[in-house]
């Protein structure tokens, strides 16, 4: 029973205090582990799975979960770091990794003020948290390495809207993960 | 002081690790000489996912093989007939394009090209991806263990893939033409005009520097040109969907890729490229008057004058019935036969013909002794000169087996042409029918780009 409350500082919802959640070391370790594993292999068969991100869905359940500015900002890179590793020789390491420890340090302040629980307020973080997620790489590429990426405003939304909805069911899954 | 670290610590925190991750970026950033080599971290990671990508991958292969190979055999028979009938066609077309592909052969030894030759590949199945809708790359099963190293060909039998760009013990890297950082030396296979194939970070492969006043016609095949140095002469690449003026007074050429990059499952790296002489010997005797025929302007048919005088079409039978005729004096080291009528030979054009197969000393070309009946009603016979690179003391007789030919003297050094210096003039006697290592002997069709006959 590691559950345990914080006073609630936000106006967003009627509930006075929001929950906080931790998780065994093992799932802390293979769950990002498996969610990268999971996003290197399945495209090899899902033509289209390129567009989904586990590893950011994860990033946000995490800190949405623990409300913890420090450690969703400690997660976020170390997945961002993980998914880095795998990508291209053109693809420095680091670049998931500001992208996702921006997005764990958002998500967890965001959980602090705001009941993350509900599939509704789930949809919406993770839609508007991939625009950011997908501005802040696009920063990072375009302005600290001067690589030519284009950015298209449909794609992105098309991305969002799908990690969205795929994420409702993966947050869903991992809560059995979340020690009451 | 306390208060400001306490009130701000998570800031702090998010500030000390962006900064520790931006310096991280500009140092990988300003070291690139470092890009070709292998970070030990990436070489950890890599190391300790492969093995479970594999045996995922292989499994599900295996189970897969069971599936459709034991147990679902639906419409197999039905596909068996039509590959079957397919089998047949592509039978036919195979037989002109290998007529093709010789003639090609020949031309090329004669012109002393090099070609370059997939010696040996390597089968490698795909195991993962990037991940990532920025980056493209591949991981493939098979590493520096197996004998891949950096900037290796990546290709299917449809088309490219790409390069190898990082090396592992037991996998690789691919860096495919659709990647953002791609580029392959490729060619428009019918206009020859060539560029640089480049992916884009959506996806796209286009050519660039093709000049805007260039025409580009939507559907015609990229192959490619070699000029990369990684990718053989010729492969597929793919096609070109669209084609459009675009920036710097260069087309916007949008190309498709051959190779269905999304969905490959099993790819061959080329371990090996040998760069080599086509070798013509195993192509049959060779003709002079073949390579004449495809090189130089067709002469129109017209009618020929024997040595009696009569007038008759053009063609092996004006030869075939004339003795011993002449060799093109200006025309050292080429050979002719009968059996490429209506073609005409000009001085100075012809060379020496290397590699010939065993000593043919070649029967007059028809229409040098049609043109010679034009001018003066007779044909006398002459020296010819012989090929060079041609064991002495064979023979070759005319192709219809109905004139006499020419045979050389065994000893006797072959002319040496330069087109320049008249060749030395060598006697020769009728050979006897059974005329020994005559490979020329047999008739032969005319070669594929031969005019057609009146």
């Amino acid at each position: 029973m590691s559950t345990r409350v914080m006073p609630f500082r936000g106006s967003l919802t009627s509930r006075e205090q929001v929950s906080v959640y931790e998780f065994s070391w093992a799932a802390i370790i293979v769950i990002p582990l498996v969610a990268v594993l999971i996003q290197i292999f399945i495209p090899v068969k899902v033509r289209f799975m390129p567009i989904i991100d586990l590893p950011f869905m994860v990033t946000i359940f995490f800190a949405t979960a623990r409300r913890n500015p420090i450690s969703g900002c400690l997660t976020g890179c170390a997945i961002g770091l993980m998914q880095d590793l795998f990508a291209g020789p053109s693809h420095p390491l680091g670049m998931y990794g500001i992208a996702l420890t921006i997005i764990g340090y958002l998500a967890s302040s965001l959980g602090v003020k705001i009941d993350v629980d509900n599939p509704g307020s789930r949809f919406l973080i993770t839609f508007a948290f991939f625009g950011v997620h997908q501005g802040v790489y696009y920063g990072v590429a375009h302005g600290l390495l001067r690589q030519g990426l284009q950015w298209s405003w449909s794609h992105t939304a098309i991305s969002a809207l799908a990690n969205a909805v795929l994420g409702i069911f993966v947050y869903k899954f991992l809560d059995r993960f979340k020690q009451r | 002081m306390d208060t400001f670290l306490g009130r701000y610590r998570n800031l702090l925190v998010l500030a000390a690790i962006l900064f520790a991750q931006i310096i991280g970026l500009a140092l990988q950033v300003r070291r690139p000489s470092d890009a070709g080599e292998t970070r030990l971290i990436r070489l950890w990671a890599v190391s300790a996912v492969t093995p479970i990508e594999s045996a995922v991958i292989h499994s599900q292969e295996w189970v897969a093989n069971l599936w459709t190979t034991y147990i679902y055999l639906h419409g197999v028979r039905r596909e068996n007939r039509e590959l079957r009938a397919e089998i047949g066609q592509m039978k036919i077309e195979e037989a002109r394009l290998s007529e093709d592909a010789r003639m090609a052969r020949r031309i090329q030894s004669l012109l002393a090209f090099k070609e370059q030759y997939i010696d040996s590949t390597i089968a490698a199945q795909v195991i993962g991806t990037s991940g990532s809708e920025q980056s493209r790359v591949l991981y493939i099963d098979k590493g520096s263990n197996d004998g891949i190293t950096v900037d290796m060909a990546v290709i299917t039998p449809s088309g490219i893939v790409g390069k190898i760009a990082q090396v592992f013990p037991d996998s690789a890297q691919v860096l495919p033409i659709n990647d953002q950082f791609s580029g392959v030396g490729a060619a428009l296979k019918d206009s020859r005009l060539q560029g640089i194939l480049k992916g884009a970070p959506n996806g796209a492969t286009t050519l660039q520097y093709i000049m805007s006043d260039e025409k580009v016609v939507p559907g015609e095949e990229v192959v490619t040109s070699g000029g990369d140095r990684i990718f053989p002469k010729g492969l597929p690449v793919g096609r070109v969907v669209s084609s459009e003026p675009g920036k710097d007074l260069f087309l916007n050429i949008r190309v498709i890729p051959s190779a269905r990059l999304d969905q490959l499952e099993e790819v061959l790296v080329v371990t090996k490229i040998t760069e080599k002489m086509p070798d013509a010997k195993d192509l049959g005797p060779l003709r002079a008057s073949d390579i004449l025929a495809e090189r130089l302007p067709t002469v129109p048919n017209k009618t020929e004058v024997d040595a009696a005088g009569n007038a008759k079409p053009a063609g092996g039978a004006a030869s075939a019935t004339t003795p011993a005729a002449t060799g093109t004096g200006t025309t050292a080291g080429t050979a002719a036969h009968p059996a490429t009528p209506g073609t005409g030979t000009k001085p100075n054009v012809g060379g020496t013909i290397p590699n010939r197969p065993a000593g043919t000393v070649a029967a007059p070309h028809p229409t040098q002794a049609g043109a010679a009946g034009e001018t003066n009603g007779t044909v006398k016979p002459k020296a010819i000169t012989p090929a060079t690179d041609r064991p002495s003391g064979t023979a070759a007789k005319p192709l219809n087996n109905a004139a006499p030919a020419a045979t050389t003297q065994p000893g006797e050094s072959a002319a040496q042409d330069n087109g320049d210096s008249p060749p030395a003039k060598k006697q020769v006697k009728p050979a006897p029918d059974s005329a020994p290592n005559a490979p020329s002997a047999q008739p032969a069709p005319p070669p594929a780009g031969a005019p057609p006959q009146p």
